[in-house]
């Protein structure tokens, strides 16, 4: 342990980088006069007054961060920062209770979706721009946006941003510096940002709908300004634009930085992960369109299409946004959309689940066990694109999908244990897990998650930061060796 | 000629040895002193002992008024580099490298005059890895060799009882295929050549040397043994430099398997090929290979760097039940010793790929040296130049000619005139067309020919290099 104080200090600049993001809805509703004005001006001043007070307190201590620092500092961030965001909310709806509304500020921020406000389309235009910048800004990471704009965090950046970002493989650095690889990745999702919000327009959509929808279609969370989602506006023509940015965003944004840096879509074709996301899931939109079709849910083939490709992307892609209630479909299909949210996005994208990165290195391993019986002599490095991978990324990948599974199996027990039918159950945790958003059962799509109690919900944001920080990040701060001296 | 050889391992020993025995000045360049001190002994050429790349080495060496250099280091820089060297501070005419790694080959322009200087390049574990795969191609040959850019083959097939030509007289081949134009160009009985004549009778266990136009050449070969089914699956013991080549070359068209002792090599191979599958064990080990089913095996092939090993684990191969098994030995004395017998086909790395480097070091035009039977013979591919007056050759039919006895004319490639399509030459000129045509006594050899000839005897190369030779007037 080298100095909780330093790490302190740091996480007193990553505050003051979000009390920043706080003043873009407190001018909106302050320029607009809507009721919401007071809420963000006083969560502002104390987030702000927060920052200030704790970067004062430790602004001499400053130390270069190590690995473990990094754990702690992405821990505490994450588990803090929703306190905050959640400090608005909870000043405007002075009926909610503090585990609502954290639950609301966890769901944002780790681009999950689900939520506890109903009535949205009664809401003020600033309430609902806030809960969709929660899920901008944890999309890409809070740790990453302050790495890109706060020069001071340069040294041991490296550190924070393995414990932030997902996936198996966090070696390939795609600059020398890592502040320049934190703007690149940042400028290409503000890039995304900018075409995403045009094409909502284009499709007919308001100025202030398409900002909303685009900043929670791209983080991959899934709030809507209306409670009735994709449906209010029931256009195949904005289903389709959310569907490519979904799938865009679904990608491992280091590709994305690659093809703009060397002028070249052939990266699309040569990363495995990519072809098989894009495989997996077109094959999961094309197979439910002919189940539903077949099962006679919908009348013709085109419209059994249409709704199948809108809500399986977007459960797959781990968005959670619907147009319709699809719980009421046959129950294989909204199943096999929850399977697929588990795993389908790519690593280093802003999507939830144990990722097709690591789902391709298992089964690797599972065919390398099985030719090993039978070729016992044999010699057969895990590959990924031709490149071997060492045991020692497979065995954390295993690991990774064992407690993956302990975690699920147990939050369900949990959640049952607390009074929930088994299908709401452990939707719920695997909704929230995956960061996706609508389960089944009680928390589907066409409802939201305010039914549970309280200790149902705690469960649940348990579950979202789990998920969201790849379980390892929380395990290690929880567990007795990293705080030993 | 005055030619320097660049290192004294296995390919430089048996270039300098071909190159001896041809009435060259050789001088051999190596670092071990040992190993000089060894062809010295064997051989009549001088030994330098220095750094190959090295100006001072390469003076020392003769460079300023050596006709040629062969560059066949272990190591593609020192090779690259004395290329340079040779062409700046020497003005040495001629020079050829070894190159083995694929990322220099892929960027000719690098070898070009300003560059490395290199005028040809050679990869001897290429040239053996395309052999094998050959032999593979065609299952029944004991050795395929290509002319005129593959538009001819010349195959060695043993003839076995069965073979509808087997116990009849050569001339009937005509009978039996009418619309193939096929020459039979070389009989070895027991090990002794027989003179192919239109009454020489086939006798099976004799080792025929086929010449044919290569999209006929299966049905020659039908003629003197039953065909066999196409190999499927191949095992390959030893994965070094040619074994991790042909697994590479072959493991998207057969089911390959590659065994290997050492682990880390087993894990480097393991990583770098793509569909083959990787053993890690001892290919003499009777379990590992009954285990892996090498009863099943069409094909085993031995390629590692120890003799004795490969002909011991294609001993056993053959006798667990592999279909054919090939060894590679480099020893001359071992490779006469067991082809023919349990092994099916010896192959001589040095032997193979060597014809490629003499091809360019021979006087007259030589287009192409194939070594056959272990060098014992030889197949030239020569390009006929000069017209009526200064060649020997030209305008004359093949009976006019003199003969030398043991050499056979067996096929000319002529290169047909180009349409006139101005707009299409450069493509058309990359496509060259070529007219293959059997020699019979009649055929009258025209000026830029290619004259395919078959030698049994090594030493008599130098009188059929002579006869195609362009007379002193033509200079």
């Amino acid at each position: 342990m080298s100095n909780p104080l330093a790490v302190l200090r740091v996480f007193a600049l990553v505050l003051l980088v979000f009390a920043l993001t706080m003043l873009v809805p407190a001018a909106v509703s302050g320029y607009g006069q809507d009721s919401a004005a007071g809420a963000f001006q006083f969560g502002c001043a104390i987030t702000f007054a927060s920052a200030m007070l704790l970067w004062l307190l430790t602004r001499r201590h400053v130390d270069e961060l190590r690995v473990r620092d990094g754990f702690l500092l992405v821990s505490l961030v994450w588990v803090l920062v929703p306190a905050f965001a959640a400090v608005p909310l909870l000043h405007f709806f002075p009926a909610m209770s503090f585990t609502d509304a954290y639950f609301e500020a966890v769901s944002g921020l780790t681009t999950t979706g689900a939520t506890v406000v109903e009535g949205l389309d009664t809401l003020p235009f600033s309430i609902n721009l806030w809960r969709a910048m929660m899920v901008f800004l944890g999309g890409m990471g809070l740790i990453v946006l302050a790495v890109a704009i706060l020069p001071l965090l340069g040294v041991g950046g490296r550190q924070l941003f393995s414990a932030e970002s997902p996936g198996p493989i966090k070696e390939t650095k795609l600059t020398p510096r890592m502040a320049q690889t934190a703007k690149g990745l940042w400028l290409i999702y503000l890039a995304l940002a900018v075409a995403c919000t045009l094409g909502y327009v284009w499709a007919g959509m308001g100025w202030g709908d398409a900002l909303v929808h685009m900043l929670t279609t791209l983080g991959l969370g899934g709030f809507s300004s209306h409670d009735a989602s994709y449906a209010f506006f029931n256009s195949p023509r904005v289903e389709a634009v959310a569907i490519v940015f979904m799938t865009l965003a679904g990608m491992n944004f280091a590709t994305h930085f690659m093809a703009v840096q060397r002028r070249s879509l052939s990266f699309y074709w040569i990363d495995p992960e990519i072809r098989w996301y894009v495989g997996v899931m077109y094959a999961s939109v094309l197979g439910i369109a002919l189940y539903l079709w077949w099962a006679g849910t919908f009348p013709d083939f085109l419209t059994a299409l249409r709704f199948s490709a809108f809500n399986t992307v977007s459960i797959a892609t781990t968005t959670g946004f619907a147009n319709t209630d699809y719980a009421q479909w046959p129950f294989f299909a909204p199943l096999w959309m929850l399977f697929l949210c588990s795993f389908v996005t790519c690593a280093g994208s802003t999507g939830g689940g144990i990722k097709m990165m690591r789902a391709l290195i298992v089964f690797r391993q599972v065919m390398r066990e099985v030719v090993h019986t039978v070729h016992p002599n044999a010699v057969l490095p895990v590959k990924l694109s031709g490149a071997p991978l060492p045991n020692k990324i497979v065995f954390a990948v295993l690991a990774f999908c064992f407690a993956y599974m302990v975690i699920i199996v147990s939050l369900t027990l949990l959640m049952v244990f607390a009074g929930l039918d088994v299908v709401t159950g452990f939707s719920a945790v695997v909704a929230s897990f995956n960061n996706t958003g609508p389960g089944l059962g009680e928390v589907g799509p066409a409802t939201t998650y305010k039914s549970l109690s309280d200790f149902q919900t705690w469960v649940c944001t348990i579950a979202m930061l789990l998920g969201r920080l790849e379980i390892f990040t929380l395990l290690v701060v929880l567990s007795p060796a990293f705080w030993r001296k | 000629m005055k030619i320097i050889i660049l290192g004294a391992g296995q390919v430089g020993t048996s270039v300098a040895e071909s190159l001896v025995s041809e009435a060259n000045d050789i001088t051999v360049v190596d670092t071990d002193p040992a190993r000089l001190a060894l062809l010295q002994e064997r051989f009549d050429l001088r030994t330098v002992t220095g750094n190959a790349a090295s100006p001072s080495t390469l003076r020392q060496a003769g460079a300023d008024d050596a006709d040629m250099l062969i560059a066949v280091t272990q190591s593609d820089q020192t090779n690259l580099c004395a290329c340079k060297t040779a062409h700046a501070l020497f003005n040495l005419p001629t020079r050829i490298a070894r190159v083995r790694s694929t990322d220099y080959v892929e960027h000719p322009g690098l070898f070009s005059p300003e560059n490395f200087a290199v005028d040809f390049s050679i990869c001897p574990e290429q040239i053996v890895t395309d052999y094998i795969v050959k032999l593979i191609e065609v299952p029944e040959a004991l050795q395929v060799l290509e002319f005129a850019e593959g538009q001819v083959s010349l195959v060695a097939v043993r003839a076995f009882e069965g073979g509808p030509l087997v116990g009849h007289p050569l001339k009937d081949i005509r009978k039996h295929i009418p619309q193939v134009d096929a020459r039979i160009a070389a009989i070895f009985r027991r090990d002794t050549p027989v003179t192919p004549e239109g009454d020489t009778v086939v006798e099976a266990g004799d080792e025929v040397f086929c010449l044919a136009a290569t999209k006929d050449i299966r049905k020659v070969m039908r003629e003197l043994r039953r065909m066999d089914k196409p190999v499927k699956r191949i095992m390959i013991a030893g994965g070094g430099n040619i074994g991790y080549r042909l697994a590479r070359a072959i493991e998207n068209d057969y089911q390959v398997k590659v065994i290997d002792h050492n682990k880390h090599h087993a894990e480097w191979l393991a990583e770098h090929v793509q569909r083959a599958l990787v053993l890690q064990g001892d290919a003499t080990d009777e379990k590992l290979l009954e285990d892996e089913n090498i009863d099943q095996m069409d094909l085993f092939i031995a390629l590692t760097n120890d003799d004795e090993n490969n002909i011991m684990s294609a001993l056993l191969a053959k006798r667990l039940g592999a279909r054919r098994v090939v060894a590679l030995i480099n020893r001359r004395a071992y490779a006469e010793l067991v082809q023919g017998g349990q092994i099916d086909i010896a192959i001589s790395p040095a032997q193979t790929s060597i014809g490629t480097l003499l091809a360019h070091v021979r006087r007259g035009d030589v287009a192409a040296v194939h070594s056959l039977r272990r060098g014992a013979a030889e197949a030239l591919e020569l390009v006929v130049h000069g017209d009526e007056k200064s060649s020997q050759v030209i305008g004359r039919r093949i009976e006019q000619l003199p003969v030398i006895k043991g050499a056979t004319i067996g096929a000319i490639v002529r290169q047909l005139p180009q349409k006139d399509t101005p707009v299409f030459t450069e493509v058309l000129a990359e496509e060259r067309q070529y007219k293959v045509i059997m020699a019979h006594h009649d055929t009258v050899i025209r000026a830029g020919d290619h004259v395919i000839v078959f030698v049994v005897s090594k030493r008599l190369v130098p009188k059929v290099e002579k006869l195609f030779q362009v007379g002193f007037n033509f200079v």
